[in-house]
């Protein structure tokens, strides 16, 4: 018996743990490696142009930066918390379908939206020219609010993210128990107090939550505010990298910027640590939805009828009727190469990330310590990290690489490599590695954990080598959690723009590239088909996203 | 003073099921009154009626005699002026624990709120975790703490919701002593939802047994299990076995261990048949009320259960009809023995045969 039993063991040990340490430890500190180079700038001495930087447009960088952020805030909580209460508690007409249609904001990126409602509200644009025709104005004589402005670009940023906020609290909602608002009622709170004292607070870590998500797109953000002319740190570091061609005050910039970013992500951490406090046992009754009547049916439909058509309907129907008015000169040659290219790219950043993803999960489930998961985490930190910083963290330390290995050839070979990583996809691919891989993670992770340990041993003791436990238990559970780990960083570098505005190779162009480039030329209708492309693709994952809502949904039905 | 809960004929329906039917009963001051029964009788729903949660369809509901729920009128919960502990506490996870007890008394000013709060926690011997978390509390633990929050703003009438169902089944009896105790010092009326009899005996002054939303039988524990009003009640509370008796032309009464009680014997409950005549009846035969005697009816035992204490054995009488016996914990008989047993008992329980 004891000689049956020996080998098996042996042959547990054989494949070695250090080795996947070892690569999860430097997995980690390679994705890593941009939010590092970017702070060692602090330490280094700030030169001319910084000083310069510092008298003349700094205080407009971190003004403007701090107003957006705070209006944003302002905005989606007023867009999210109302609209995802009124769809938890309330029935009305066509609340089944505004319950995942609330999300699809979620699908325009900033920038897109930006610029349609440019289109929309300039003099030019039909709303201008409707009010004149009605009321006879001519130009000058009537006074309507200028969309490009820092009002502007928190309306705008607001509009497509409010639905993390709706979102998160919308789940917080749903996982409140009703004995808990019943307490509230019966120790003599009436239901306005207990909202505010109780359903509020209790969703706190979730709104939290979905608003510091919100706030790190929005600190992420330039394409709105490169289009509207705000001046912010994002802003900041493309001009001082490309106006000024100075990588260290760049690099300074950034680092600025992430450390408004750390204490958005250290906020976000501490109140889903929260979070788990504030679930109560699994015994509850959920919160119970009732019918409202009258002229207050009325008032819960507008009120989440709003967000909806301003975000989405009336900005994807204007790029529809772009579309339609330019598709034949559009669709050419040219934009299936630009697909092509686009595709290219997202579908290998995909398999990268979900490779990367798999290697760590993995790695944490096997060889679970405190080190291991400590840089599993700092792997994933770049979600948090808005692109123009991870392109100038990743463009120093390769632009440097490429350098010498090119001094080094020449020196030895008399070949010169030229820009070897900094100059071809691969550091492209890599930011988005930095950028995307908790978004792979998460999805990887969470199909992992539906994988209990009790599986793998019941399977073992069933016969099944490792291999085929893998096969025939792992893939099956994960296959969906691998699919939406693709689709959605497939979706997030369709619609990623500073990174590859910096980043990508010379003449190499993406859908969000070309659709950015053709609005800021005032080239809006010429700019539609892409930007269509992205927003259709990127209703994918919001459709994934509510079915998971409407789920959790069911539960109290 | 008016009495703290009374039930007029209260109906409850979801939609077109009627879940609590004809309810009537009156909770006198200081009481402690449980409504027992198997989930589903409609219990839980006439408490959260009670509570205001629920509209009646039929009747009227009154707190200190004012009518708070009637057909088209509920009061709202936070203006009936009661107390509620909920079955998974309800404590609220973002307030410690003195804010949890405070939230009822907002309106008292700080310093007598300070106070209360000690007092109350005092109560429930539980005097430093003011300001610990709900999660970070024990079940027991939270359990007092929901009473106590309940308790705060001195409510007329204090409702539980099955409120040890989530303890271990040897603390509910003395948890629910305690609570007893607790109410007591406090001259609290309460009432209690439960499904455990021993809850329900450990606390209540009065039990009403409830079966498909009516009440069967609003009575002290005594009464429900000696004097049970019908077969739901006698088969609900205890355990117990129904043998077969005649009644002859004489008014003895005939069974298996021969005649019993000629003189004291009541009519049954349901009388049916002619007065005089001839009546097949069914007694009901706690396990206590048989007793091991030499000259009694020869039983073979057929099955029993150890319980510590006490063994209760199935016996098999020579008719074939199986009773229940119980005896001390070391009067240990292997299966298969026989032996001889009779009855004694003070409280006949007799229906007519179904």
């Amino acid at each position: 018996m004891e000689v049956a039993v020996q080998p098996g063991i042996e042959r547990e040990h054989k494949h070695r743990p250090g080795f996947w340490r070892a690569g999860v430890l430097l997995s980690a500190l390679l994705l890593a490696l941009p939010v590092l180079v970017v702070f060692s700038f602090v330490f280094v001495p700030a030169d001319e142009v910084w000083r310069h930087l510092a008298g003349t447009v700094l205080a407009d960088y971190l003004g403007n930066t701090s107003m957006l952020a705070l209006g944003v805030a302002f905005g989606v909580l007023l867009l999210g918390i109302p609209t995802a209460w009124a769809t938890t508690v309330y029935e009305f007409p066509g609340r089944r379908l505004l319950e995942w249609a609330l999300l699809l904001p979620l699908a325009i990126p900033a920038y897109i939206i930006a610029y349609t409602y440019t289109g929309l509200l300039d003099f030019a644009g039909p709303v201008q020219g409707l009010l004149r025709s009605i009321f006879g104005w001519s130009a000058g004589e009537y006074r309507f609010p200028e969309v490009r402005s820092l009002g502007g670009a928190v309306l705008m940023l607001s509009l497509v993210l409010y639905p993390y906020v709706y979102m998160m609290s919308r789940a917080s909602f749903l996982s409140q128990s009703l004995s808990t608002l019943e307490a509230g009622r019966v120790l003599g709170a009436g239901p306005w107090r207990v909202f505010f004292r109780i359903v509020l607070p209790l969703a706190r870590p979730a709104v939290v939550t979905g608003l510091s998500l919100a706030l790190m797109e929005t600190l992420a953000d330039y394409g709105t505010v490169q289009y509207f002319g705000i001046a912010t740190f994002t802003t900041g570091i493309f001009r001082t990298w490309f106006g000024l061609n100075d990588s260290a005050a760049a690099a300074q910039l950034a680092a600025l910027l992430m450390s408004f970013v750390f204490v958005l992500i250290l906020l976000e951490q501490y109140s889903r640590r929260r979070l788990r406090f504030y679930q109560t046992s699994g015994r509850y009754r959920h919160l119970q939805r009732h019918r409202v009547h009258g002229y207050r049916k009325w008032a819960v439909l507008l009120l989440c009828l709003l967000p909806l058509t301003f975000g989405f309907l009336i900005p994807a129907g204007q790029l529809l009727v772009w579309a339609f008015s330019i598709a034949e000169e559009t669709l050419d040659q040219h934009f299936f190469q630009l697909v092509g290219h686009t595709l290219t790219l997202a579908v290998s950043a995909a398999l990268i990330t979900l490779m990367l993803a798999l290697f760590l999960g993995y790695g944490r489930r096997l060889y679970p310590s405190r080190r291991i998961a400590f840089a599993v985490r700092l792997s994933a930190m770049g979600y948090a990290v808005p692109g123009t910083v991870i392109a100038v963290g990743v463009m120093l330390p390769f632009a440097w690489l490429d350098n010498h290995i090119d001094d080094w050839m020449r020196a030895y070979f008399g070949i010169s490599t030229g820009l070897l990583f900094s100059g071809t996809l691969f550091i492209l691919l890599f930011a988005y590695a930095v950028r995307f891989l908790a978004v792979s993670l998460q999805s990887v992770e969470s199909g992992l954990a539906r994988v209990t340990p009790n599986m793998d041993d019941a399977a073992r003791s069933l016969g099944y080598s490792p291999g085929r436990v893998l096969r025939k238990i792992h893939l099956p559970i994960m296959r969906g959690a691998l699919f939406s780990a693709l689709l959605l960083v497939f979706v997030d570098v369709l619609k990623e723009l500073p990174a590859t505005l910096i980043l990508r190779p010379f003449n190499f162009n993406t859908l969000a590239v070309r659709a950015y480039e053709l609005a800021s030329d005032e080239r809006l209708a010429d700019s539609s088909v892409a930007a269509l492309t992205i927003v259709a693709v990127g209703v994918l994952p919001v459709i994934m996203l509510s079915r998971a809502v409407s789920r959790s949904g069911q539960r109290d039905a | 003073m008016p009495d703290p809960l009374e039930l007029r004929q209260v109906a409850i329906a979801y939609g077109e099921t009627p879940v609590v039917q004809g309810m009537s009963m009156v909770l006198g001051s200081g009481e402690i009154g449980c409504l027992l029964g198997p989930s589903g009788c409609g219990k839980t729903t006439l408490l959260r009626a009670i509570a205001g949660f629920e509209p009646v369809r039929e009747g009227a509901i009154l707190i200190r005699g004012e009518q708070v729920s009637r057909p088209g009128y509920t009061l709202v919960p936070e203006k009936r002026g009661i107390g509620m502990v909920f079955q998974d506490f309800a404590l609220f996870p973002h307030l410690d624990v003195a804010r949890n007890i405070e939230f009822g008394i907002a309106h008292l000013p700080a310093s007598e709120r300070r106070s209360r709060v000690n007092e109350l926690l005092h109560l429930v011997s539980l005097p430093n975790i003011g300001s610990c978390y709900p999660h970070e509390l024990s079940g027991g633990q939270q359990q007092r703490v929901a009473l106590i929050r309940a308790l705060a703003p001195k409510p007329a009438l204090l409702l539980l919701d099955e409120p040890f169902s989530s303890m271990d089944v040897d603390l509910r009896e003395n948890l629910a002593r305690e609570v007893r105790q607790i109410l007591r010092s406090e001259q609290t009326s309460a009432l209690l939802v439960t499904h455990d009899q021993s809850e329900a005996f450990a606390m209540a002054d009065r039990i009403a047994v409830m079966q498909e939303g009516c009440i069967r039988q609003w009575d002290s524990a005594y009464n429900l299990y000696h004097k049970p009003a019908d077969r739901f009640v006698a088969g609900f509370i205890g355990q117990g076995v129904w043998l077969p008796l005649l009644r002859d032309s004489t008014g003895v009464l005939r069974s298996e261990f021969g005649p019993l009680f000629p003189d004291t014997v009541e009519m049954p409950h349901q009388s049916k048949g002619e007065p005089g005549g001839e009546m097949v009846l069914e007694m009901l035969l706690r396990p206590d009320d048989v007793v091991r005697s030499e000259d009694g009816v020869p039983a073979e035992v057929i099955d029993k259960s150890f319980r510590g204490a006490e063994i209760l054995y199935r016996l098999r009488l020579p008719s074939g009809t199986d009773i229940l016996y119980i005896t001390k914990g070391h009067n240990d008989l292997p299966v298969g023995t026989s032996i001889p047993v009779s009855i004694e008992m003070n409280e006949l329980v007799l229906f007519t045969a179904e």
